[in-house]
């Protein structure tokens, strides 16, 4: 130990840690100010030369931390780094695409992609949405009684005690007055996007609400559809139904395979550990859920709005057709070559 | 030197909530995960806002119109809807995983991994909220609206989901409620700390005492021997006590038994007439002393290591 005094230590005139301090503060300073301008105002209204410094700073900053970690036992300055780091790592490595970019990249590639990575479960979902109506379609027109326990009495003017006119005038009722249509069609779309939101929430729960949710849809549609076609207004039902259904019943689905997905996960996680099972197939549900609400505002637009206010069946079916070919195009073929790219980078990568 | 005030001033260090992430240059950044109780008050901040938002919305739209249109109420619906269902979202993916109420409590959203907070997370973690909160909520309070004849079992079923949701993180070591399990998420403590003066650098940080030039002057002298007793632990609890505010009443009681106990402890025998300044010169001198030892690689934890 020669190095060390031998008997009395005078107070050394500089600690190592205090030059230390002495000679990187003002950096850090500058990086706090930069943060702090970040934090307040977004770090776009930082100017181009700050921007610039900003990593270089970062750099500096966790260097000195991990100095100080091995050579300063002044507390104080230690947290002040590690906070300052940590604050400088956020807005250094944080994500710095714009809103609207991030959105047409949603659009064009992510939902489309997340949709098509998620078949089987949608798959699951339509059959078991399709089961329950084929189910609850023979049922009731074997015995109109069913479509009480099935539809329950919420579509007040359409049940088997009305009379086919009735029944007949409620698919071609229309409104005049704008205001009472947006708002039809405002609390159809909050209604049926937050049954979706729940499809999508309850996979936590083992799935298992997400399927009855699915299944009573099913049973819905179904036990309806009975009813029409037994009066014989069968077109008239679909031309009343499809136009905004097709959107509904895709984003109904959509959502149910978001939330068996979510199911998958948790119960069967694989390979991996629960946690990371959840949290890959959760961010991919969610995607796909928030693509989800979407559809059913223009589903909402064209039920609240359209529907109301057009009756002619070639139109009805016309619109109809032109959206499930939307859709099919849309969640088909939109951002494959996206896919293929990030696929191959992948591969690249390994 | 324990002193239960002091021991106090190392509390939220627990390492137990301590997360690390490791950056991608290699050295590991450490986060405390944040207490229950800041979360449950940013979430009131945030409920707050958005209910004051909402209503400043309503009334702002109803005076434009003139009257309540039912183009209003249209207008109205669809808003309440995003603003519940997206207000989290929206302001975690621009602020960089605050939202007011996260913000004015110092708290912040971040990538278990400490990776990018992807946007798919954001809505993950919120969207659920729908599951834990929402749903729960609208049994419990509005339950006769949406289940006119509930029975009393709905309600309690409704009261025991919410429990479970609510209890969620407590359950788990890392606090994670379900949004945050399904995210892969971490709520964590960002508290911005200032660069206080260092008690060594006398030039930085003169004591109130110091008649201008004596300060350079040491006028205790300590021995190796008398060093070699205390180790890092001990030295940062006397940094905590000589950073206790001046204008706290109790701090000259405070620096006198400490001072008292660290005489006996190392048998000082000086003089010592100004407690402070014995304690600050002491910390200079034991702080010296183990930064030295810790260049030579040896890291004294405690007075009970070797």
């Amino acid at each position: 130990m020669a190095g060390l005094p031998a008997t009395s230590s005078p107070i050394p005139r500089e600690l190592r840690s205090v030059e230390f301090r002495r000679e990187r503060e003002a950096t850090w300073r500058e990086l706090e100010g930069l943060i702090a301008a970040a934090d307040k105002h977004g770090l776009r209204t930082l100017g181009a030369e700050q921007l610039a410094r900003l990593p270089h700073l970062y750099r500096a900053a966790l260097s000195s931390l991990s100095v100080a970690r091995s050579i300063s036992l002044d507390r104080a300055l230690v947290g002040y780094l590690e906070s300052l780091v940590g604050r400088a790592y956020f807005v250094v490595y944080g994500t710095r695409q714009h809103l609207r970019r991030q959105l047409s990249e949603f659009v064009l590639w992510k939902l489309p992609s997340t949709v098509r990575r998620a078949k089987w479960h949608i798959l699951v979902a339509v059959l078991v949405t399709l089961a329950a109506a084929i189910a609850a379609f023979q049922l009731t027109s074997a015995d109109m009684d069913y479509y009480y326990a099935f539809v329950g009495d919420m579509a007040q003017s359409r049940t088997p005690a009305s009379s086919t006119a009735e029944l007949r005038e409620g698919l071609y009722h229309t409104e005049s007055g704008s205001g009472i249509l947006a708002t039809f069609a405002a609390s159809l779309f909050s209604h049926n996007a937050r049954i979706g939101i729940l499809a999508f929430a309850t996979g936590f729960v083992a799935g298992l609400p997400t399927l009855l949710l699915l299944f009573y849809n099913g049973l819905v549609l179904g036990g309806f559809a009975a009813l029409f076609h037994a009066r014989g207004l069968a077109v008239d039902l679909w031309a009343w139904m499809l136009p905004h259904g097709v959107t509904e019943l895709t984003a109904v689905i959509l959502c149910g395979a978001g939330g068996l997905q979510l199911a998958q996960a948790l119960v069967f996680p694989g390979a991996r550990t629960r946690m990371d099972s959840l949290r890959e197939h959760g961010r991919a549900a969610a995607l796909i859920v928030v693509g989800a609400v979407a559809m059913l505002f223009l589903a909402g637009l064209i039920e609240g709005v359209f529907r109301q206010t057009v009756t002619s069946v070639p139109i009805r079916f016309a619109v109809a057709g032109a959206t499930a070919a939307g859709w099919t195009y849309y969640f088909g073929f939109v951002g494959r070559g996206r896919d293929r790219a990030e696929t191959g980078a992948t591969e690249v990568a390994r | 030197m324990n002193l239960p005030s002091v021991a106090a001033l190392r509390a939220n260090e627990d390492s137990k909530l301590v997360r690390e992430i490791v950056t991608p240059e290699g050295i590991p950044l450490r986060f405390t995960l944040a207490s229950a109780s800041d979360r449950a008050v940013a979430f009131l901040i945030d409920m707050v806002v958005q209910a004051v938002v909402l209503v400043a919305i309503s009334l702002g739209l109803a005076f434009a119109v003139g009257g309540a249109g039912t183009l209003l109420t249209a207008v109205v619906v669809v808003m309440a809807f995003l603003l519940v269902n997206f207000y989290f979202a929206v302001f975690e993916v621009r602020w960089q995983g605050a939202t007011p109420g996260k913000r004015k409590l110092g708290i912040r959203v971040i990538d278990a991994r400490g990776g990018q907070l992807e946007t798919g997370a954001v809505l993950a973690r919120n969207l659920i909220r729908e599951l834990e909160v929402w749903m729960p909520l609208r049994l419990l309070l509005a339950g006769s609206l949406v289940w006119p004849e509930a029975p009393a079992w709905a309600r309690l079923v409704a009261g025991g989901w919410t429990f479970v949701f609510l209890v969620m993180p407590a359950l788990n070591k890392d606090r994670l409620r379900v949004g945050d399990m399904i995210a892969g998420t971490r709520v964590v403590m960002q508290p911005k700390l200032v660069l206080v003066p260092d008690l060594v650098d006398e030039t930085a940080a003169a004591p109130r005492h110091a008649p201008a030039g004596s300060a350079a002057a040491a006028s205790h002298a300590f021995s190796d021997a008398q060093l070699a007793i205390y180790g890092i632990y001990e030295l940062q609890v006397l940094e905590g006590v000589l950073r206790i505010s001046p204008g706290d009443l109790s701090q000259l009681e405070v620096l006198r038994t400490v001072s008292e106990k660290v005489r006996s402890k190392i048998r000082y025998e000086g003089k010592v007439i100004d407690d402070e300044r014995f304690l600050r010169e002491f910390y200079a001198a034991q702080r010296a002393h183990l930064e030295q030892k810790l260049l030579f690689g040896q890291r004294r934890q405690d007075k009970f290591s070797k």
